[in-house]
């Protein structure tokens, strides 16, 4: 298992390593700069020459590609060109909103999903079962960002229940700051609650034709007990590893949910580095990000090693 | 328990009722686009001032809501009669919000931080004719020009001119200080901008206690946030055809002034076949301003015939010079060897009035025959193309610098346009500081960038404000890019 | 099942008996027709812009409305129809293009060449997917083009792995075995035997890949990046409808609807596919 488990850190590692030099020289082709972002139409050149050196850019490839990842070596981001703030600021400030938002909605997808899939797999075949996986097909067709539209419409616009966009910041108190990411995460976690609950009912299906299952229920346990505890228990393979891709897909793939609801996220700071050229935060953020799907895959092995025990002594 | 609950309630009815005798002193007021930082030196977005400028900073000018030269830091000065020195009598007991003192050493520092070589300020033309910045006493700054400048005093109010002090002018951009009647609060980056009332100002004391600008990027989202009583005034958005949803709602005021942003089909003059004055006369005529405003601005914008904005006293209407006619177009078209058009591109920067108008106008150059293909570009690759490179043919943008007609002047500036009669004009212009002398110029100018046909002169960015009924104060115009708050109060 | 590749005309038998695969059929064939015939006709003309018929809600005239420039909503959904299809296919085509051949010949070669392949799959897997898609278009210019290159490489991984699942299950088989005892090389094999074996498998995956690509050529456009105007695109109208919503609701609802349809259809496909193919779940239906 500890072999395993290096050997899996290692292969993160090299992936990171070959993820930073991808990046940077990636955007290393995109064309203008943030100095000339930054002054705009009447500048003239010798001051955008001016800041340009201010900020560094005037060096040559290799140098800034070794002082950033040397920064990143001892946890120092650089500092953003556009907001001359350090990048970790900004990562953190952003991630308080990208942060509770990706689990405020798998949370959701799951709590609608579990029970759903359990249900629709107890009853296969029977009309509930037909009904709960329609209407999954047409949660996995739905785009989230139309979704957050109508959402949007019908609960802001119309009701006026919730903020139509926006974050007050936690600053604000608690619940305002809650309200704003109800609509986001609901948006968020249907489409991922379908997909979820097709992966929970076929996994479970798989699990409730094998041997252990029948010699539970010939043990005379009740049908509840071999579903959640028998069953459920043993299908969590396949929804782990499902939760644990959504949740990487959440923590950056918000990028659009967070363009319909003017949230100051993770993605949405991505997306505004690309076009202001602050490729400093563009890097560090995409490389934080591969780092957490890799840590996050890291989790969901060595939780595959917790919920079956086969898997533990075989490694 | 029960009992205290209830007696604490009614004393926060009495408390609640109590305050709304008095009038409210917060605002919260949505604005589009976030800063990239507080200082108004550092930068040309134009988000920076429109939150600092005239409420954290001042300059020795400053601009007034009708685009007028008012004295600020400066409270008056003189001119000699060379026009080529300014001595400057500045306000005394002036402090800036850290507590240090405001004296005529910052204004020299100021100035020549500007002017400096490695300056990095984003309008260091404005500076370009100061000569020398003496310090006379601690309250007289004389301002020795290299020539005369007509428009100097109004350069000096820009929000790029605006004083700063040598021990808080590197963390302005984080952390502003200035002499204005706010100052700086909070910024939580992605969302909000504070600033609260200081109570150091030199001037007339303002009404409001805090000033919240509220983030709301798009009309989507600001409509419902206006709606819901979260935000009470939007000083200047787009808000397009939302915005019949809010004008017929009596809680707010919809005023519709006007910007300084010319926004114009800017065209490469040098380049064939727009280098061909019968080709930019035949896409002038194919130009049909009402299509384009109705769809491009929501109905709202002014046309224009030249490039001047049509609140400048100075302004002449040449909307007539090339009237809509299709017909014409194609027979100009015709003349200038292109009877069947000719394909070309039209590069268009991530703003509404241009994607949208773009599409329109693509549509009425094919109406002609010529056929552009539209690139979509973003801000870095237009700056980059089209305005350093002048890799392009046609563009739409807005030009939102006031009184900005000289740049049709300016060697080697993007539209590649060069005619020594306009040179002739500007120069002339640069050295007259008489009025009436001054708006005769302006028309002799703008006549002959429309004689010309630089460039499709299209419309001025409206400027629509909405606010709650019960506020006032707020400019209705924008002469410059700034949301003054000096004035603005609450009424019942 | 036989050792040698089910015939696949059998195998589509198979697929047609299935309800949700023919559900599915029928759907997705409606939306390629309508793209078709927009080749053709469409009610109005998409690319003239009449901005005195802006905004009129659904009527005789315009059985959808119009939008902001006053386009026929109808002609608009059509031609975009054209856009989606064509985006997620050919993006398909190039993980598939890519992806199987790299993932047989990590199948067929293994040690090292197998590693790093699959390293290089785990690193495409590690990017955020839209994020990367946004700097690709950032860096090489919005457009059709551009997103079919972002999506098409993050299909490359998945269709390697298919690949590479499958033709893995398959090598140790007899008829493999007899062939290389025959002294067929590797390569051979893999296009004889392997291949054949494994496309209702990449069938199926092909689908699954179809319908994501075609919600990700959606959010692409929808955030500027993917087909540009004049071009319609599901994506971008709705994104134009986004500040409109407040006034004309319908802006935003018909092009939802348009995407929600068809990748409905091409999933209920893939559905219909998988359960033939694996004779197990079927069983269970």
């Amino acid at each position: 298992m500890t072999a395993y488990l290096l050997k899996r850190a290692a292969a993160g590692l090299l992936t990171l390593v070959v993820a930073s030099a991808v990046v940077f020289s990636v955007l290393e082709i995109l064309p203008g700069d943030a100095a000339r972002l930054m002054l705009g139409f009447n500048a003239t050149e010798d001051a955008v020459q001016a800041l340009r050196v201010q900020m560094g850019l005037d060096q040559g490839f290799l140098v800034r590609y070794f002082h950033w990842t040397g920064g990143l070596l001892s946890l120092d981001f650089g500092r953003s060109y556009t907001y001359s703030v350090p990048v970790i600021d900004l990562v953190a400030e952003r991630a308080a909103v990208s942060l509770p938002l990706a689990l405020i909605s798998l949370a959701l997808s799951t709590a609608i999903a579990l029970p759903v899939g359990v249900f629709a797999a107890a009853r296969r075949g029977r009309p509930a079962d037909t009904l709960a996986m329609a209407a999954s097909q047409f949660g996995v067709a739905v785009p989230n960002f139309w979704f957050a539209l109508l959402l949007v419409y019908v609960f802001a616009v119309w009701l006026r229940l919730v903020p139509a966009g926006g974050f007050p910041g936690w600053s604000a108190g608690a619940w305002p700051a809650l309200k704003a990411l109800i609509l986001p995460a609901i948006a968020l976690a249907l489409p991922q609650a379908a997909i979820l609950a097709r992966v929970t009912r076929s996994a479970l299906l798989d699990v409730l034709g094998e041997d252990f299952i029948r010699t539970a229920r010939a043990k005379g346990l009740p049908q509840r007990a071999v579903l959640w505890r028998h069953a459920l228990r043993n299908a969590m393979l396949p929804v782990l590893t499902i939760l644990g891709l959504q949740f990487a897909f959440l923590l950056a793939g918000t990028v659009i949910i967070e363009n319909v609801f003017y949230l100051p996220g993770l993605g949405r700071l991505v997306f505004q580095a690309i076009n202001q050229r602050d490729l400093i935060v563009v890097e560090s953020v995409v490389m934080l990000l591969v780092a957490t799907v890799i840590v996050v895959n890291l989790l969901v092995d060595v939780s595959y090693a917790l919920v079956d025990p086969r898997l533990r002594t075989r490694t | 328990m029960k009992i205290r609950k209830s007696v604490l309630a009614a004393a926060l009815v009495v408390l609640v009722s109590n305050a709304a005798y008095a009038a409210r002193t917060d605002l919260v007021l949505g604005i589009p686009l976030e800063p990239p930082n507080l200082d108004p030196t550092a930068g040309a977005a134009a988000a920076i001032d429109e939150v600092l400028y005239a409420n954290v900073f001042e300059g020795l000018t400053r601009i007034g809501a009708r685009g007028e030269v008012l004295p600020a830091l400066a409270e008056s000065w003189t001119v000699s009669d060379d026009g080529k020195v300014y001595t400057f009598k500045l306000r005394t007991s002036v402090k800036y919000h850290d507590g240090t003192d405001f004296n005529a050493d910052d204004v020299k520092f100021s100035l020549d931080r500007a002017r400096a070589d490695n300056s990095t300020n984003a309008q260091k033309g404005l500076f370009a004719a100061i000569d020398t910045v003496e310090v006379v006493d601690s309250a007289t700054v004389k301002v020795t020009l290299k020539n005369p400048q007509g428009s100097f005093l109004y350069n000096m109010g820009w929000g790029d001119a605006v004083i700063v002090a040598p021990e808080s002018a590197e963390t302005n951009k984080d952390n502003p200080v200035g002499t204005g009647p706010f100052k700086f609060g909070s910024w939580a980056k992605g969302s909000s901008i504070t600033l609260v009332k200081a109570d150091s100002y030199w001037g007339d004391p303002v009404a409001l206690d805090k000033v919240e600008f509220r983030i709301i990027p798009d009309a989507a989202a600001a409509v419902p946030a206006l709606l819901s009583g979260d935000v009470q005034a939007l000083p200047n958005f787009q808000l397009g055809d939302a915005l019949p949803q809010v004008q017929s709602d009596p809680r707010f005021k919809v005023v519709i002034g006007s910007t300084e942003g010319e926004t114009v089909l800017a065209t490469n003059n040098k380049k064939p076949p727009f280098d061909n004055l019968k080709v930019r006369q035949a896409i002038a005529h194919a130009i049909d301003r009402k299509a384009i405003i109705d769809g491009a601005s929501g109905g709202y914008g002014v046309p224009i015939g030249s490039h001047f904005s049509p609140a400048n006293a100075a302004y002449v209407d040449l909307t007539g010079t090339y009237p809509y006619d299709p017909a014409k177009a194609k027979a100009l078209l015709a003349e200038a060897g292109f009877p069947d058009g000719f394909k070309t591109t039209l590069k268009l920067p991530p703003v509404g009035y241009a994607r949208d108008g773009g599409q329109i106008i693509a549509s009425e150059l094919r109406d002609i025959g010529i056929d552009a293909e539209i690139i979509p570009v973003e801000w870095a690759d237009w700056l980059k193309q089209v305005f350093t490179e002048k890799d392009y043919d046609l563009s739409i943008v807005s030009h939102t610098e006031p009184n900005d007609i000289d740049i049709y002047a300016r060697k080697d500036y993007y539209f590649n346009y060069d005619n020594p009669a306009f040179h002739k004009v500007i120069e002339e212009l640069n050295l007259t500081s008489d009025e009436a002398k001054r708006t005769e110029l302006y028309g002799q100018a703008q006549k002959i960038l429309a004689d010309d046909a630089v460039n499709g002169f299209l419309f001025e960015l409206p400027k629509i404000g909405i606010w709650d009924a019960k506020v006032e104060g707020l400019w209705e115009n924008a002469p410059i890019q700034a949301t003054d708050l000096t004035k603005v109060k609450w009424v019942d | 099942m036989s050792d040698e590749a089910l015939p696949r005309t059998g195998f589509m038998a198979q697929a047609f008996a299935n309800r949700s695969f023919v559900a599915g059929f029928v759907i997705t064939a409606f939306i390629a027709a309508v793209a078709l015939l927009s080749f053709f006709w469409t009610p109005y003309d998409v690319t003239r812009l009449i901005v005195a018929d802006r905004m009129q809600p659904p009527s005789a005239a315009h059985l959808l409305g119009t939008d902001q420039f006053g386009r026929d909503m109808l002609s608009m959904i059509m031609v975009g129809a054209r856009n989606s299809i064509a985006v997620a296919l050919v993006a398909v085509g190039i993980g598939m293009g890519v992806g199987v051949p790299l993932g047989c010949w990590a199948a067929a070669r293994g040690g090292y060449i197998d590693d790093v392949l699959m390293r290089f799959n785990d690193i495409v897997f590690a990017f955020p997917a839209l994020l990367s898609a946004i700097m690709i278009t950032a860096i090489f210019g919005p457009g059709a083009v551009n997103a079919i290159i972002a999506i098409g490489i993050f299909n490359i991984p998945v269709f390697a792995r298919v690949a590479r699942a499958g033709a893995l299950a398959i090598w140790p088989r007899e008829f493999i075995l007899a062939a290389r005892a025959a002294g067929k090389g590797k390569g051979l094999i893999t296009a004889q035997h392997i291949l054949p074996n494994i496309t209702n498998l990449l069938l199926v995956q092909g689908t699954i890949q179809f319908a994501l690509g075609i919600l990700a050529e959606a959010g692409l456009s929808y955030v500027g990046l993917g087909a540009q105007p004049p071009m319609p695109s599901w994506g971008r109208m709705l994104f134009d409808a986004q500040t409109r919503m407040i006034v004309a609701p319908y802006l935003a609802i018909i092009p939802g609807m348009a995407i929600v349809i068809t990748v409905l259809g091409l999933n209920l496909i893939g559905d219909g596919l998988a359960d033939t193919l694996d004779p197990k779940l079927r069983r269970r239906r």
